[in-house]
C-alpha cells in the first residue's frame, strides 16, 4: 500500500491549519502496512481540533493496536478548504499515520457524538470513494461502522451505516475484529455474523412498517438477529486503564491537556440528559489507578494540566484525596493544574476546586440548568438556590472573577416565570460577585432543549423556533440593564435541526442525504450551518417538521429506537416522565435504595463506588434536606425480567 | 542562567506553526524535568523566548530559542546529556543541534539576529513555461543590478509596496532540479525583513516557491558575521550543508 503523502503535501501550502493533516502525534502508531491485519480507520466526523481529544476514539485506537491481528489508524473530517483541493486533485480521505487511502481499510468506524455531524459522516464516506448508501456497497468496499452516544437512535443513519455498536466499545471492537478476520469482505456473511454479535445493530436485519406518518413496527428479518439489541457495558473500569498513551497533538486542539476518566455513568438522574441515562450504572476507577494514570501521563506527555473527566467529577468517592494526592505529589513540584469539568453546584465542590487550582483562578462553570426550583424538580436537577449561591459565594470569595452558568430553555412545562428565573439567578449571582470584586461577571449561557431518545423526555414535544426565540428575547430584556451579567445563547435554528435528527426514523436518512448533497457539511459550525437546507429537505421528502420535532408522543407509540435498549425499562422512563410533569424529583440511587431502572438489574451489574455514603456537599451530596422539596420519595418498580438476554 | 539552543524543523513537522513549536518546547522542557524560571502573575509561563518566526511550511536547519532556568537549578546542566534528552522528548524532525549557557547580559535573539540564509526551489507556476538556470540567472543579475525592487505587501489589511533591494545581501542560482531551479540567498531579518517569497515576486510573476529551508541565522560582532551560538564561544561547525528536501 503506497502512501498518499506525496500527493497530499503539495496541497498543504494552500489550506488553513495544515498541521491537521500530518499526524505525527506523540502516542500515535508509526506508519505501517495493513497487510494481513484487520485494519480499522477510526474517523471522527468533525475537524481535527474537535476530534483529536475524543477519549472514546483514543481508547479504541489503543485497544485495537495492542492486538497482534489488528491495526487502527485515524482520520478526521477535512476542513472545506482542504476538501475542495482533495476533490480537485482526486485525493481520497486518508489516514494520518500512514496516509493510506480510507478505502484500503477493512473497517471505517465513525464516532457519533452529536447529530449535526451526520452530514459529515456521509461526506467522509463519499470522500473515501465508497458509495454512501449501504445497499450500494459490495465486497470491494470497507465495512462502515458507527458508535457513540448518538448510536442509541441509529435509525436516521440506517441507510448509510452497515452496523452500529451500542454502548461501551472496549470489548465490542475485539469481537468485531474476530468476525472480520474470519469473514473477510464477504459482505453478506459478515453482516449476518455481526447481527448476531452482542451489542451490534445491523439495520439490514430489520424492516420497519409505517401507517402514514406513524411508525407501527420494527421487525427483524434475519433469524440470527435479536428482537432488541442491548447495549454493551464494561463492568469494571479498572480492567481498562486506557488511554495509556494519550495522543499529544503537535497543534492546538480543544481540551489540550491530559484527560483521565475517573468514572463512567451517572445516576443523578437528570431527565434531559441522555449521557446520564445511557451510561448507567456508575463505574468508578480505583483511586490508586487514577493517581497512577495521572502521574505517568503527566511525565510522559509534558502537559501541565490534567482534567479528571466524568459526567459529574465531584461525585467521585474521595475526590479530595485524589486531587490532594495529585497536587501535593512531590514528583509534580512543577506547576500542575487540575480541572474538574462539569462541577457539581455546591460550596464543597468549589473548595475542592480552590485546593487544586492554586494558580489561574479565572473562571468557574456551573450548570443549574433551570431558573426555578419547580423547573429543576421537573428536570430532576435537584439543586437549591442555597447550593448555587453558596457555590458562587465560595468562588468569588476565593479569588475567581468570572462565573459561568449553563441553562436550558424550552423544557417541559416551562412557564415565562421559569424562563425569567434564569435571569434572576444570574443577577443574584452577579450581585454576590460585586460584593467581592468590582469587575466580577456572570455569564449565563442558554441552550434550547432538544429531547433525546432513551430519556424520560423522549415523549416531549420540542419547543418551536418562535417559542425559543421569544424566551431568549425575554432573557435579553431581563438582563439588558445589568452590566455584570452577560447572556449568551445557542442558535435556536441549530436546536431545531438537531431536533429533526435526534428523534428521527429511517425516513430522515433521505433528508440527511439531501442536506449533504446540497453542500451542508460542518453543520455544528455556525459559519456553515443552514436551517434552510434542513427545512427544504424535509419538505422535499414530504416530511413534517412539526410531526418529527414539536409533537408530543403517546405512550403506546412505537418509537424509532424501540428495538435498541440502553437497559432502562420503558415503564421507568414513562414514570419519570409522569413525575416530571408533576414536578416530583427522584434521588440518586448510588446512596438511596434502588428504584430498578433496569440498568443494573437487567444485566447483573452493580454500581462500582468506593464509598456507600454520599460525598460531602450541599443538598445534592450530603443528604441535607432539600430546602423546599423535602424528602424525595423512593419508588420501587416491579422488576422486569422478560426479554433481557445474557 | 539562560541557555541558547539551536534546533532543526524538518519534514512533516514543518506544517506546524511558530506557536505550535513553542508549545512543543514547553512540553519537552517539562518532560525532561528541566527546572524553568516562570513569569509572575495569574498565568505563570516559562521564560522561553524564540527568535524570528519561521513561516508555517518552511523547513529550517537553524532555529533558535533562549530559555531561562530557575534559580533553584544547581549549577550548569550536563549539556551533552540534555541535548540527547531534549531531542528524544521532541517530535520527529525537531532535533537539538547545539546548545550553550549564555553569557550574562547577552542580547536577545530578537535584538541580535541581522540576517538569515535561505535555500529554496523556484518553480514555474501552473501554466507557465519551464525554467532554466540561464533564464533565472539572467533575471537574478537584472534584479541585483536594479536600484530598487518594489514588491507588494499586505499590511494591516492594506496593500503597500516595499523596496526589498537593500535587504538582499546575496542571491545566487545554484542548479537546476527536475521541476525548477535552486536559489540560495542571504536576506535581512531587520529593519525590513525579506522572505524568499518576496525575492520570487521581484524575479517574476510566474514563479512559485517550493521546499523553502532556512539554513543559517546571523548576528554581527565587530563587523564579523557569526551565528548566534558562535558569539558564545561555541565553534561554528557547518550545520547546513544538507540540501533542502
Amino acid at each position: 500500500m503506497t502512501s498518499l503523502w506525496p500527493r497530499i503535501e503539495p496541497l498543504l501550502a494552500h489550506v488553513s491549519k495544515p498541521a491537521r493533516y500530518i499526524g505525527c502525534e506523540d502516542g500515535a502508531v508509526g506508519a505501517g502496512s495493513l497487510e494481513g491485519l484487520v485494519s480499522w480507520l477510526l474517523v471522527y466526523p468533525d475537524s481535527y481540533e474537535i476530534g483529536l481529544p475524543n477519549q472514546g476514539l483514543q481508547i479504541l485506537y489503543e485497544i485495537l493496536n495492542e492486538r497482534p491481528d489488528a491495526r487502527a489508524e485515524r482520520a478526521y473530517a477535512p476542513w472545506p478548504d482542504m476538501e475542495r483541493l482533495m476533490r480537485r486533485s482526486s485525493v481520497p480521505l486518508f489516514s494520518l499515520e500512514s496516509h493510506h487511502p480510507a478505502a484500503a481499510f477493512d473497517v471505517l468506524a465513525f464516532n457519533l457524538s452529536a447529530e449535526l455531524v451526520y452530514t459529515n459522516v456521509l461526506n467522509c464516506i463519499d470522500l473515501a470513494g465508497v458509495p454512501v448508501r449501504a445497499g450500494e456497497r459490495d465486497e470491494r468496499h470497507p465495512l462502515v461502522l458507527a458508535g457513540g452516544h448518538c448510536a442509541f437512535n441509529p435509525e436516521p443513519l440506517a441507510d448509510f451505516v452497515d452496523a452500529f455498536v451500542i454502548g461501551d466499545g472496549e470489548e465490542a471492537v475485539g469481537d468485531i475484529t474476530e468476525v472480520v478476520k474470519s469473514e473477510g469482505r464477504s459482505r453478506h456473511a459478515l453482516l449476518r455474523r455481526l447481527a448476531a454479535t452482542p451489542g451490534v445493530y445491523v439495520p439490514a436485519a430489520y424492516t420497519v412498517d409505517y401507517d402514514g406518518p406513524r411508525l407501527v413496527s420494527v421487525r427483524k428479518v434475519w433469524s440470527e438477529a435479536p428482537e432488541v439489541v442491548h447495549k454493551r457495558t464494561v463492568s469494571d473500569l479498572a480492567a481498562w486503564p486506557y488511554p495509556k498513551r494519550q495522543l499529544v497533538p503537535l497543534t492546538e486542539v480543544v481540551h489540550d491537556r491530559l484527560n483521565v476518566e475517573i468514572f463512567r455513568g451517572c445516576t443523578r438522574g437528570c431527565r434531559f440528559c441522555q449521557a446520564g441515562m445511557i451510561t448507567r450504572p456508575v463505574r468508578e476507577r480505583p483511586s490508586s489507578q487514577v493517581r497512577r494514570m495521572v502521574s505517568e501521563g503527566l511525565a510522559r506527555t509534558g502537559y501541565d494540566e490534567v482534567s479528571l473527566t466524568s459526567l459529574s467529577s465531584a461525585d467521585f468517592s474521595g475526590i479530595e484525596d485524589v486531587v490532594g494526592g495529585i497536587v501535593d505529589d512531590p514528583a509534580s513540584a512543577r506547576q500542575v493544574s487540575v480541572s474538574l469539568p462539569s462541577l457539581r453546584v455546591d460550596a464543597f465542590t468549589v473548595g475542592v476546586a480552590a485546593h487544586i487550582q492554586k494558580v489561574r483562578r479565572t473562571g468557574l462553570t456551573f450548570a443549574p440548568e433551570a431558573g426555578t426550583w419547580r423547573m429543576r424538580q421537573v428536570i430532576n436537577k435537584l439543586i437549591t438556590e442555597e447550593d448555587l449561591y453558596g457555590a458562587v459565594e465560595s468562588a468569588f470569595s476565593q479569588g475567581w472573577r468570572r462565573v459561568k452558568l449553563y441553562f436550558l430553555t424550552g423544557l417541559p412545562t416551562e412557564t415565562d416565570e421559569d424562563t425569567l428565573g434564569i435571569a434572576e439567578l444570574a443577577r443574584s449571582c452577579a450581585s454576590i460577585g460585586r460584593s467581592h470584586h468590582r469587575g466580577a461577571t456572570v455569564t449565563a449561557s442558554v441552550g434550547g432543549f432538544v429531547p433525546k431518545p432513551q430519556t424520560p423526555f423522549q415523549w416531549f414535544g420540542q419547543e418551536t423556533l418562535d417559542g425559543l426565540q421569544r424566551r431568549i428575547g425575554l432573557l435579553r430584556e431581563a438582563t439588558r440593564r445589568d452590566r455584570a451579567v452577560q447572556l449568551k445563547w445557542h442558535d435556536p435554528r441549530a436546536t431545531l435541526a438537531e431536533g429533526i435528527a435526534s428523534r428521527g426514523d429511517r425516513r430522515i436518512g433521505a433528508v440527511i442525504e439531501q442536506v449533504w448533497r446540497r453542500g451542508g457539511v460542518f453543520q455544528e459550525w455556525s459559519e456553515h450551518f443552514s436551517l434552510e437546507l434542513w427545512t427544504e429537505a424535509m419538505a422535499a421528502q414530504g416530511l413534517s417538521v412539526d410531526w418529527y420535532v414539536h409533537r408530543e408522543r403517546d405512550r403506546d407509540e412505537v418509537l424509532p429506537w424501540s428495538h435498541i435498549s440502553a437497559g432502562l425499562h420503558e415503564d421507568f422512563l414513562w414514570q419519570e416522565w409522569q413525575d416530571a410533569l408533576a414536578a416530583s424529583g427522584t434521588p440518586d440511587c448510588r446512596w438511596t435504595p434502588c428504584y430498578d431502572c433496569g440498568a443494573c438489574t437487567g444485566y447483573g451489574l452493580e454500581h462500582v463506588v468506593a464509598s456507600t455514603v454520599a460525598p460531602a456537599g450541599g443538598s445534592q451530596g450530603t443528604g441535607q434536606d432539600l430546602a423546599r422539596g423535602g424528602e424525595v420519595p423512593v419508588r420501587l418498580l416491579a422488576r422486569v425480567t422478560a426479554g433481557v438476554p445474557r | 542562567m539562560r541557555l541558547r539552543i539551536r534546533f532543526t524543523k524538518l519534514g512533516k513537522v514543518r506544517w506546524t506553526s511558530h506557536r505550535d513549536v513553542a508549545r512543543m518546547w514547553e512540553r519537552a522542557f517539562r518532560r525532561v524535568g528541566l527546572p524553568l524560571a516562570y513569569s509572575e502573575g495569574f498565568t505563570p509561563r516559562p521564560k522561553v523566548s524564540f527568535g524570528l518566526a519561521l513561516p508555517t511550511g518552511h523547513e529550517s536547519m537553524a532555529e533558535y530559542l533562549d530559555v531561562e532556568l530557575s534559580d533553584a537549578a544547581a549549577g550548569a546542566p550536563d549539556l551533552v546529556a540534555l541535548k540527547a534528552r531534549l531531542s528524544a522528548a521532541l517530535p520527529e524532525g525537531i532535533e537539538v543541534a547545539a546548545l550553550c549557557v549564555l553569557e550574562p547580559g547577552s542580547p536577545s535573539l530578537q535584538e541580535d539576529v541581522e540576517a538569515c540564509s535561505w535555500r529554496w526551489l523556484a518553480v514555474p507556476g501552473e501554466g507557465s513555461l519551464p525554467l532554466s538556470v540561464d533564464d533565472l540567472g539572467k533575471r537574478v543579475a537584472h534584479a541585483l543590478a536594479a536600484p530598487a525592487l518594489e514588491v507588494a505587501r499586505w499590511r494591516k489589511g492594506r496593500e503597500t509596496t516595499v523596496d526589498i533591494r537593500p535587504g538582499i545581501g546575496r542571491l545566487e542560482v545554484v542548479e537546476a532540479d527536475g521541476e525548477g531551479v535552486w536559489l540560495d540567498a542571504d536576506l535581512a531579518a531587520r529593519p525590513q525583513g525579506v522572505r524568499p517569497a518576496d525575492v520570487l515576486a521581484a524575479l517574476g510573476p510566474d514563479l512559485e516557491e517550493r521546499h523553502v529551508r532556512r539554513t543559517h541565522q546571523w548576528i554581527v560582532r565587530r563587523g564579523e558575521r557569526l551565528e548566534p551560538l558562535g558569539s558564545q564561544g561555541v565553534p561554528q561547525a557547518p550545520h547546513a550543508e544538507a540540501r533542502a528536501s
